[in-house]
């Protein structure tokens, strides 16, 4: 279909205005770069919003007590509601629904006052009290040692398993952790484990700064009884845990003699309805790419239409001379088709190049910058691309079609007539 | 090899119709150099037209070198033009943006010759012309006088059986017109149907033979005494 000969036509005709063919081209750039940079930026979104919920289990929420907004049985409203140890039992017993029902206790925090001491050294770390289930919610790359185990539990070990920030602070470089003994608010605990989260973004120091240590030994050395801090519950992937989760308030309620329409007396946290609204979102935002992209792409495609419809007006005369000479109509549209199609491919490619090159920059600079919250590797997908070039094609041969049929309208005497 | 009679035209400019050519009955045999002369609108270039093929008669028959012009579809109108006809325009029409040669290979490419034989024989005709050396040189770069002689060279490239130049002189001074008509007759001499358009009286005295055109109607057809141009440069 193209030929040497052919080239040289079409690249003859479209520098004769380079100005022009710039111009006409810079429509179609704009509008392939930016479809491709909306769906990169839709993926880097998602991609790095997906991360966050990638290191946990997410059919999960996180429920604890708040404090009732009824009186009920005798007591006043506005009373603390608190957790107890039973209640697990009782949830799980009869609620079969539920995967992972975890008991959590926290102590100290972030950013909070030193807690934590091993020989000379202090740091103040975020320390949970934690069932060896938990690892199965909120997932962890043990890199030495082990995980909690039941035995920890049932024997209250004074086991700790620690994030490699802590060991970063609490240990000399070189040192192995494994073993050695560190004191978390006076009470000595054996280090069993170091651990770091799976790719994480953003906030991973916070995590990385975490003790785990046995449920029980906990509530031994903290003397915080059979109380629980919070739960964090999973269910299993035939239910939904947004679905059942009514069933478990009522009978938390139930187990803490809370009214059954107090709504305030438990806060819950649901991950899988958040995830949702998420994936939701970016569905949206994917089908925003695409339609903005699209309609600039469009606009673009009318835009070389138009100038080719310029341009063969303005060649109408050398139209009639090349009919004079012996060129078919087909051979005139063909190269009309033509010219249009090359115009809008290259500035497409174009197009395509400097999204690539930007995409490419946002990547580097990422890298450079460390991880940025809720945004990561930004890529537009071949099949992305393979559409925008198939888009690009039809746009071409669409915006060459009209001019294409109207240069040959005209009888070449009229053609020849024009100047 | 040209055969035409009572052929018919007229335009229809808004609601009435404009009859130009009132039953023209006109031959041309092979060899001849023929200058249609008459006043402006006397439909000079509506005949020309018709028998390049360009326009079509409304009435009437057109035999060019024994094959019937009749109904003729885009597709084979363009092949007959490039296969018999040489075109030669008042103003040159040149494609501006394409350079000496490769407006004299353009007949070439639309007969699909390959691009070495086509450069090979746009040469031959650019030498023909005397404009070998500006082979690479786009029309701007050119003298009106220049431009006339490529689309002159360009006409022939394709070797057609008949010439037919509108006005070729029209835009040129006069030095430059006999040039131009030297080249003409030149090109006559070696055997090949021309049909010159002019309303200058001394171009028309470079032909061989005076066809005398006026409101549609030949009113006078007769041969000349051929000055030759370069008597006069
Ligand atoms: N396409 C057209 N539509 C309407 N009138 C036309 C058209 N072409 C030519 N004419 C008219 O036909 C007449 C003859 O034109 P033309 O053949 O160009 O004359 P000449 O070449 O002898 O000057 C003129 O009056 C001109 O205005
Ligand atoms: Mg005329």
């Amino acid at each position: 279909m193209f030929n040497r000969d052919r080239w040289n036509e079409i690249i003859q005709a479209l520098t004769a205005n380079k100005l022009r063919t710039f111009l006409t081209a810079f429509g179609v750039f704009w509008g392939i770069l930016i479809l491709v940079l909306l769906l990169a930026l839709t993926n880097g979104l998602r991609t790095g919003v997906t991360m966050e919920f990638a290191n946990q289990a997410t059919n999960t929420m996180f429920m604890w007590g708040q404090s009732t907004s009824m009186p009920y049985k005798g007591l006043n409203k506005g009373r603390r509601v608190q957790f107890k140890i039973a209640d697990v039992g009782v949830l799980k017993e009869k609620m079969p629904q539920l995967k992972y029902v975890s008991p959590r206790l926290q102590l100290g925090g972030y950013n909070g006052s030193n807690n934590v001491t091993r020989q000379e050294k202090t740091g103040a770390f975020q320390v949970y009290g934690d069932y060896p289930e938990f690892i199965n919610q909120r997932y962890m790359d043990i890199l030495k040692g082990r995980w909690l185990n039941y035995s920890d539990i049932q024997k209250e070990m004074k086991n700790a398993v620690i994030g490699t920030d802590v060991v970063k602070q609490l240990y000399d470089i070189g040192e192995e952790p494994i073993g050695t003994y560190i004191q978390i608010q006076g009470v000595n605990f054996k280090v069993v484990g170091v651990f770091e989260n799976p790719n994480t973004q953003g906030n991973n120091e916070e995590e990385a700064n975490t003790i785990f240590i046995p449920f029980s030994s906990f509530a031994r050395a903290f003397n915080s009884g059979d109380n629980v801090g919070w739960m964090a519950i999973t269910a299993y992937d035939e239910y939904s845990i947004t679905d059942i989760k009514p069933a478990v308030f009522a009978i938390m309620r139930e187990q803490r003699t809370v009214h059954p329409d107090d709504q305030r007396a438990i806060g819950n946290f649901d991950l899988a309805e958040r995830l949702a609204k998420l994936t939701g979102l970016f569905s949206v935002l994917s089908l925003v790419g695409y339609v903005v992209g699209a309609l600039v792409l469009l606009s673009g495609g009318i835009g070389i239409s138009n100038i080719m419809l310029i341009v063969v007006k303005e060649r109408t005369n050398e139209i009639g001379v090349r009919r004079a000479l012996g060129a078919t109509p087909w051979t005139i549209k063909k190269q009309i088709l033509q010219e249009s199609l090359v115009l809008t491919i290259i500035s497409g490619l174009a197009g395509i190049a400097v999204a690539a090159g930007v995409i490419w920059l946002m990547n580097y600079l990422l890298d450079q910058s460390g991880p940025v919250e809720n945004f990561a590797n930004p890529t537009v997908n071949i099949v992305v691309i393979g559409i925008a070039l198939v888009i690009l094609i039809i746009a071409g041969l669409l915006a060459g079609f009209i001019p294409a049929s109207r240069a040959t309208q005209m009888k070449p005497v009229d053609a020849l007539r024009t100047e | 090899m040209i055969e035409i009679s009572n052929l018919h035209k007229s335009y229809k400019t808004g609601s009435n119709y404009l009859h130009v050519l009132k039953g023209i009955d006109f031959s041309v045999k092979e060899g001849e150099l023929v200058a249609i002369m008459g006043s402006s609108g006397s439909g000079k270039s509506t005949l020309l037209n018709i028998l390049g093929m360009l326009d079509e008669a409304d009435e009437g028959s057109y035999v060019l070198d024994g094959v019937p012009i009749k109904n003729l579809n885009e597709k084979i109108a363009a092949k007959y033009r490039n296969k018999f006809l040489g075109f030669i325009f008042q103003s040159f029409n040149l494609i501006s943006y394409k350079n000496a040669m490769d407006n004299v290979a353009l007949p070439l490419y639309y007969q699909k010759v390959g691009r070495r034989e086509r450069d090979e024989r746009a040469m031959h005709y650019l030498e023909k012309v005397g404009l070998a050396d500006w082979a690479d040189h786009l029309p701007n770069q050119l003298s009106g006088g220049q431009k006339q002689r490529v689309a002159i060279a360009r006409a022939l490239a394709s070797d057609p059986k008949v010439l037919l130049a509108d006005e070729p002189t029209g835009a040129l001074d006069t030095k430059t017109s006999y040039e131009v008509m030297d080249l003409i007759q030149g090109i006559n001499e070696e055997g090949r149907t021309i049909l010159v358009v002019t309303h200058e009286p001394d171009i028309a005295q470079m032909t061989k033979r005076i066809v005398n055109l006026k409101d549609g109607r030949i009113i006078d057809d007769t041969l000349v005494d051929q000055v030759k141009a370069l008597s006069h440069v």
